[in-house]
């Protein structure tokens, strides 16, 4: 199995990815520089928009401009608002010495993701493009990939439930744009097995039905400050490092690039950051680890308690047979 | 860069190490900060399904070795019990299972795919294989029929009974939830431990007392090798073990302790003699060992929800390893991506 051998011996390719042979495509991404980030949520807005995301609630959080609060089924674009007694660059004009930092957090699609290991009817896959997508006909809700993201970003949808959109060619309300569209009452099948919500996992999908089309996804699109790149992976680190170098020339506070390198736990994101302070000011982990980097390990260690309860209840049996 | 950077920090008065912020205004100043206050993983989707399939398999992987040790001694009724017992303990779990998915009716998809990054996969496939041949073998039994295909299926039971029993460990330590995942070098080991204690306890409750010896020692033996095992993941775990001792977990943890712990007393002093004190002490072991399970799950929930732990244990990773996630400027330039 490759995700096996990838396990043992990381290629550095996204896992899974290399089985595509011919078909692969340039492995492409998001670089979200948040030093632009004017906290619009319009990449919040389209996300929601194209991909159908339907409405989760309203609530008042009292968090600064944050109202979504945290990635999930029904936020795939998240934007997190900070606000710090600390000046933007260096000492500041001494003035106000506050400072807004801002950022659009979304799906990692790391190189080497928990979520898809851990997944176990393969609902989760690799996409072409390097990505990690949810087969929304596939998920059965086991909820797996929850706790295994170390990033939170997977949740189960406890909305109502819908039925899949109907496939290509299927019936489905006339739409010039080829895209899902929300269920109709005809669409509406029912109850499974008694349950009334979705039930299963939902997540940033980096708009893979546009990028089959040959479309930046749709946050990236709606982004007014380029605050949200895409592009090939490659590309967008090199602009990254660029950028990095500017912000330092500037004096930037705390300026740092988050997921760029290769070589850390989940080596490397599919969609990294510039951020303006360490990553759990953001609500990220500083050192995120993929939790399968340990399972042959893990394994071993199963498979001598397995071998450790077979004899020691043997042996006891054994003993009572004289005693 | 971090030092406090206004006088009015920490005003909220919350210790530091906690989150610090006043309004919506972060202050500077202490090293673990967060995003307010909010979980970095998400808790677990899983219900009460999922602790009680812990127990109920691991008395089913347990009651299968049991049974046909039990049969290899020549004790017909210690083997006959425990061969029901796990049999019933099968036929429960997946019921639990499906019950917990959010879509029950794809149940199946598990079994689409071979995937051994999965330990829900590979575990789905354990229970097939394990809860097939104990049923299998209990059916035979009670239809005294067939004896060879019995005994085949028995023994397959007896080997898939232990994975069974001790995947569970491995299942939850595959996640990022800190007290789980650093908890991983044990778990195994400790659902083990409970599962024997669980299928001797059972199996004293069901079976006379004279033909009840190896049970009764599998039942104590078990609690005081879970003890000795928790003691040690505690050890290990260090500040985020906490969560043993907090809220729900905490509560959780010490009936789990008084109730396997006096139960095996009473199973050791009185099981002999009463068969009385030989049901009581068995429950009380076996509802020690459900509390158990229960406890290991809530204090999953309990790190996963205070974000302190994955900030503490990561930047201690940090400070030690050397590893992390971000480049500063003045960092070696990371090197090239080794594949793309």
């Amino acid at each position: 199995m490759n995700l096996l051998q990838d396990l043992l011996e990381p290629s550095g390719n996204p896992d899974g990815w290399d089985a595509y042979g011919d078909e692969r495509k340039e492995r492409v991404g998001f670089f979200t520089d948040t030093s632009v980030c004017i906290g619009c949520k319009a990449c919040e807005v389209a996300c929601k928009e194209w991909n159908v995301i339907p409405e989760d609630g309203r609530v008042w959080t009292g968090e600064s401009y944050d109202h979504t609060s945290h990635l999930g089924a029904n936020t795939w674009r998240h934007v997190a608002f900070v606000e710090q007694r600390k000046p933007l660059v260096g000492d500041g004009d001494g003035s106000t010495g506050l400072r807004w930092l801002m950022e659009s957090d979304v799906c990692k699609h790391c190189t080497h993701a928990a979520c898809l290991d851990v997944c176990p009817t393969g609902s989760l896959f690799r996409t072409e493009f390097g990505t990690v997508v949810v087969q929304q006909d596939i998920c059965n809700g086991c909820g797996y990939c929850v706790p295994a993201c170390p990033f939170g970003v997977l949740d189960k949808r406890h909305l109502e439930a819908t039925t899949d959109p109907p496939p290509q060619g299927g019936r489905r309300p006339p739409s010039s744009s080829g895209r899902a569209s929300p269920a109709t009452p005809e669409t509406l099948p029912a109850k499974f097995l008694g349950r009334k919500e979705d039930g299963r996992v939902w997540k940033c999908t980096l708009c893979y039905d546009r990028l089959k089309g040959g479309h930046e996804p749709a946050c990236a699109k709606a982004c007014p400050t380029k605050s949200i790149q895409f592009g090939p992976l490659e590309e967008l680190r090199e602009r990254a490092d660029a950028r990095l170098a500017k912000l330092e020339a500037e004096g930037w506070n705390g300026a740092q690039l988050y997921g760029r390198d290769p070589d850390d736990g989940v080596g490397g994101f599919g969609a990294f950051f510039l951020l303006l302070d360490e990553p759990e000011v953001y609500g990220l982990p500083p050192d995120p680890v993929v939790t399968t980097r340990d399972l042959p390990e893990m394994w071993t260690n199963m498979l001598a308690a397995a071998g450790a309860l077979l004899a020691g209840v043997t042996a006891l049996t054994l003993l009572g047979r004289r005693g | 860069m971090r030092e406090p950077l206004h006088p009015l920090s920490d005003l909220n008065g919350k210790p530091p190490g906690t989150t610090s912020w006043r309004g919506s205004i972060t202050e500077a100043g202490s090293e673990m900060r967060s995003y307010y206050g909010r979980p970095i993983v998400k808790e677990p989707t899983w219900t009460w399904e999922i602790p009680t399939y812990f127990f109920t398999g691991g008395l089913a992987g347990a009651s299968a070795v049991l049974s046909s040790a039990a049969r290899v001694t020549g004790n017909e009724k210690l083997a006959r019990t425990s061969l029901y017992i796990g049999a019933a303990a099968d036929l429960v779990s997946p019921a639990l299972l499906i019950s917990d998915l959010g879509r029950p009716e794809r149940f199946h998809h598990m079994l689409r795919v071979v995937k051994v990054t999965s330990p829900m996969n590979i575990g789905s496939w354990v229970l097939l294989v394990s809860g097939g041949a104990s049923t299998t073998a209990a059916a035979l039994q009670l239809l005294d029929r067939w004896k060879p295909l019995r005994i085949a299926a028995s023994v397959v039971s007896a080997l898939a009974g232990p994975p069974l029993a001790t995947y569970t460990g491995v299942l939850i330590a595959d996640t990022a939830v800190p007290v789980w995942h650093e908890g991983r070098h044990e778990l195994p080991w400790i659902f083990g431990a409970s599962a024997a204690a669980s299928a001797g306890a059972a199996a004293s409750m069901f079976v006379p007392p004279r033909a009840a010896g190896p049970a009764r020692r599998l039942a104590v033996a078990g609690v005081l090798a879970e003890g000795a095992l928790m003691s040690a993941m505690e050890l290990r775990l260090g500040k985020v073990g906490e969560v043993y001792h907090q809220g729900q977990a905490g509560k959780l943890s010490w009936a789990a302790k008084g109730l396997a712990v006096a139960g095996a007393a009473v199973l050791a002093k009185g099981g002999r003699r009463s068969r009385g004190a030989a049901v009581l002490g068995g429950a009380m072991v076996c509802a020690g060992e459900l509390c158990l399970r229960w406890t290991v799950f809530k204090a999953g929930f309990q790190s996963a929800r205070d974000p302190k732990y994955v900030v503490e244990s990561q930047r201690r990773r940090i400070r030690h390893e050397g590893t992390k996630a971000t480049t500063k400027p003045g960092d070696s330039p990371a090197p090239p991506s080794r594949g793309a």
